[in-house]
C-alpha cells in the first residue's frame, strides 16, 4: 500500500463520485454502518414483540387463521396468573435455577481458583472442561438420556458401584424425585466451565502487590482469600451469576431433550410449558401473554440485579 | 523465571494439578463413552454390565448415513455378493441398504445455515461495531442496551411471531429465513464483541489514514479491519458455534428442507427403539468439528468469552 504514494494520491483527487462520499456528514456515515443491524433487529426482534403484545390481548390460535379474531382484554394475562399449573412451572423453573447456579458458583470458583495457582499445563486442562460448554444443548441432553438409562447407562451403572444400589432400581429422568436432579446435573456438567472462565479472568485482574503488600503485613492466606481474592472477584462472580440465570430462566432445549417435562410436568419449566400452549395447543393469544410475562419478568430481575451488581463495583 | 512471594509452593501446585486433572477427566467420560458406543454393535451398546472393550463395528455409521429394509433370507440369499464393507455389514442383519439417510442433507442444512448466517452476521455486526465505536450516534448507550437486551427474549416467545410471520412470507422452513434468524440473534453478541476489538485500535491509525486522503470508507476497510481481524475471526467462531448448536428454533420453524441437525439427530430409530450406535455416531459427527476448533483456537476463544461477557 505504502509503497505507491503516486496511486494513493490518484484515489485522493476528488473526482465526482469521490466527493460525494467524501461530503457525507459523519452522521450519515453513522447511520449507513449502524441502520442496517438496527432495521435487522427491528424485524425480527421488535417488531414480533409488539405482534406478541398485540396477539396476547387476543383469542388468536395460530392453526386457524381464517377464523375471527376477538380482543379478550386481560383475560389471557388473569388466566395464567391464576392458573395452578404455571405456578408450578415456575417452582420448577426456581429449583432449576437456583440449584444449576449454587453448584456452578461453587465448582466454577473453586476450579478457577485452582487453576490460578499455574501449575504446569494448566491452560490444556482448562480447555478440557471447557468442552462440554461449546456443544449443541439439545444433542447434549440427547445423549445423556443415554447415560442416563436405568439398565444400561453408565451413569446409573457408575452410582449403583459406588452406593451398592441395584441400578435398575433407579429411573434418573423416570422419577419425580430424582428428574429435577437429573437436569441440573446435566447442566452443571455443561456450564460450570463458563463460571469457571470469568472467574478466572476476574483472578487475574487482580494484580500481584496487592498480595504482596498483604505479604510483607503477614497476612494469613485465610485471610487474603476472605480480604483481597473474594470481593475482588466477587463482581465477575456476580455476572457469571446474571449469565446463567437469564440463560436458565430461558432453559428450553438441554431439558426438553432430557425429560421433555416429564415425569408428569415435574421437569416442565416455563418454556417447555409455553411452547406446549403455542405450538402443541396453538392457543397463541394465551401463550403470547406467557411469553410477555415471561420476558418481563427477566428483564425486572436482571435489572435489579444490575443495579445491585453496580453497586458492588463501585465500592 | 523469577521466583515472586505471591507464586504458590510446589506442594500447593501440585495439589491444585491434581484436582484440576482430576476434575477434568470426569468431565470427559461422557463425551468419550459418547465416541465409543458409536463403534459399539447395538448390542454391545445396550449391554449391563456397560462393556468397555468390546470388537468395534463401523454399524453405527452405516445406519446413521443408509436407510434399510427387511428382507427374507430367501430373497437375501438370491441377491448378488455385497458390494463393499457397509453392504456386507447390513446383510447380517438380514437388511438391504435401500438408499441414504437424511443425516446428510441436515449436516448441509446445518453447514449452509451456520456459515451463511456467521457471514452476515460478521459483516453486519462490524458496520455497526465501527459505527458504534467511532461515531457520535444519538442515543448509542440506549440503542446498545437495546441491542443486549434482545437476547433477554426466551426463544419460544419470540418464535411465535417469527412463525407467523415467516407464514406469511413464505420464509418458513427456508435457508433463508433460518440464516436471518440466526443472524438476528447472534448479531447482539457480534456488535458487543467487535465493539471491543475496534475500540483497542488506536484512532490515530485511521486519522493518519485520512490526511492521506482516504475516504471513510477506505479507512475503515484498509486499517481497521485488517487491525481487528483476529478479533473478528473469533467473533465469527462464537456466532458459528451459536448458530450450529441452536435448536429450537430449527424444531419450531423447520420440518425438511431447512431442518439441521440437532433436531434431527435425536430422532434416529433402528430397529426397535432407539438406534443407541446410530446415534453417537450423529452426535460424534456433529460434536467432533466444535471440539477441534475449540482446542485449535483456544486462545482467542477463552479470551472471547471473557471478555465478552465482562464488558457486557
Amino acid at each position: 500500500m505504502l509503497d505507491k504514494p503516486i496511486e494513493k494520491m490518484a484515489q485522493a483527487t476528488p473526482a465526482t463520485l469521490a466527493k460525494q462520499v467524501k461530503g457525507l456528514s459523519d452522521k450519515t456515515i453513522a447511520w449507513i454502518f449502524v441502520g442496517p443491524t438496527i432495521l435487522l433487529l427491528l424485524a425480527v426482534n421488535i417488531f414480533p414483540l409488539i405482534w406478541t403484545i398485540n396477539l396476547s390481548f387476543t383469542n388468536f390460535r395460530a392453526n386457524r387463521p381464517n377464523k375471527e379474531v376477538d380482543y379478550v382484554g386481560l383475560r389471557n394475562y388473569e388466566r395464567i396468573l391464576n392458573d395452578s399449573d404455571i405456578w408450578l412451572n415456575m417452582q420448577a423453573t426456581a429449583h432449576f435455577l437456583i440449584w444449576t447456579i449454587v453448584l456452578q458458583v461453587i465448582i466454577g470458583f473453586a476450579l478457577a481458583w485452582l487453576i490460578n495457582k499455574k501449575f504446569k499445563g494448566n491452560d490444556l486442562w482448562t480447555t478440557i472442561i471447557v468442552l462440554p460448554m461449546m456443544l449443541s444443548p439439545a444433542v447434549v441432553g440427547n445423549f445423556w438420556t443415554f447415560l442416563y438409562q436405568p439398565q444400561i447407562g453408565l451413569f446409573n451403572y457408575v452410582i449403583a458401584f459406588f452406593t451398592g444400589a441395584d441400578p435398575s432400581t433407579f429411573e434418573m429422568l423416570g422419577s419425580v424425585n430424582l428428574a429435577p436432579w437429573a437436569i441440573v446435573i446435566v447442566d452443571t456438567w455443561m456450564w460450570t466451565p463458563f463460571v469457571m472462565l470469568i472467574c478466572l479472568a476476574g483472578l487475574r485482574s487482580i494484580p500481584d502487590y496487592i498480595y504482596e503488600a498483604a505479604e510483607i503485613d503477614r497476612a494469613s492466606s485465610w485471610r487474603q482469600f476472605w480480604t483481597i481474592t473474594l470481593p475482588m472477584v466477587l463482581p465477575f462472580l456476580m455476572l457469571a451469576v446474571l449469565f446463567r440465570g437469564i440463560e436458565n430462566f430461558k432453559m428450553f432445549d438441554l431439558v426438553v431433550q432430557l425429560t421433555g417435562g416429564g415425569p408428569g410436568s415435574i421437569t416442565e419449566l416455563a418454556s417447555i410449558n409455553l411452547k406446549r400452549e403455542a405450538f402443541e395447543k396453538w392457543r397463541t393469544g394465551y401463550s403470547s401473554a406467557f411469553a410477555i410475562i415471561l420476558f418481563v419478568t427477566v428483564f425486572g430481575l436482571a435489572s435489579i440485579y444490575v443495579k445491585a451488581l453496580n453497586k458492588v463495583k463501585e465500592r | 523465571m523469577s521466583y515472586s512471594i505471591t507464586d504458590a509452593s510446589k506442594r500447593q501446585k501440585s495439589i491444585a494439578g491434581f484436582l484440576v486433572i482430576t476434575y477434568a477427566v470426569i468431565t470427559l467420560i461422557p463425551l468419550v463413552w459418547v465416541f465409543l458406543t458409536g463403534f459399539k454393535s447395538p448390542a454391545d451398546s445396550i449391554s449391563y454390565p456397560p462393556k468397555v472393550f468390546f470388537s468395534p463395528t463401523m454399524e453405527g455409521y452405516v445406519n446413521l448415513f443408509t436407510t434399510r429394509t427387511r428382507v427374507t433370507p430367501e430373497q437375501l440369499a438370491a441377491l448378488p455378493e455385497p458390494e463393499g464393507y457397509a453392504e456386507s455389514i447390513v446383510r447380517n442383519r438380514n437388511m438391504v441398504i435401500a438408499g441414504p439417510s437424511k443425516f446428510v442433507e441436515r449436516f448441509t442444512n446445518s453447514v449452509i445455515i451456520g456459515f451463511g448466517s456467521t457471514f452476515l452476521s460478521i459483516f453486519l455486526g462490524t458496520l455497526a461495531a465501527y459505527g458504534f465505536s467511532r461515531f457520535k450516534v444519538p442515543l448509542k448507550d440506549d440503542l446498545l442496551f437495546f441491542i443486549l437486551s434482545t437476547r433477554m427474549m426466551p426463544p419460544i416467545a419470540v418464535a411465535i411471531p417469527i412463525f407467523l410471520m415467516y407464514r406469511k412470507l413464505g420464509l418458513s422452513d427456508t435457508h433463508l429465513g433460518m440464516i436471518l434468524l440466526y443472524t438476528a440473534v447472534n448479531i447482539s453478541l457480534a456488535v458487543w464483541l467487535l465493539k471491543g476489538f475496534i475500540d483497542e485500535i488506536p484512532l490515530e491509525y485511521e486519522e493518519a489514514a485520512l490526511i492521506d486522503g482516504y475516504t471513510r470508507f477506505q479507512a475503515f476497510y484498509k486499517v481497521v479491519l485488517p487491525q481487528a481481524a483476529t478479533g473478528i475471526a473469533s467473533t465469527a467462531i462464537f456466532c458459528l458455534i451459536f448458530a450450529w448448536n441452536e435448536y429450537a428454533f430449527a424444531v419450531l420453524l423447520t420440518s425438511g428442507t431447512a431442518q439441521t441437525a440437532p433436531p434431527f439427530i435425536p430422532n434416529i430409530i433402528g430397529v426397535g427403539g432407539l438406534d443407541w450406535p446410530a446415534v453417537a455416531a450423529g452426535v460424534t459427527i456433529f460434536v467432533l468439528p466444535v471440539m477441534i476448533f475449540t482446542i485449535m483456537l483456544r486462545k482467542h476463544l477463552l479470551r472471547g468469552i471473557t471478555f465478552g461477557a465482562v464488558r457486557k
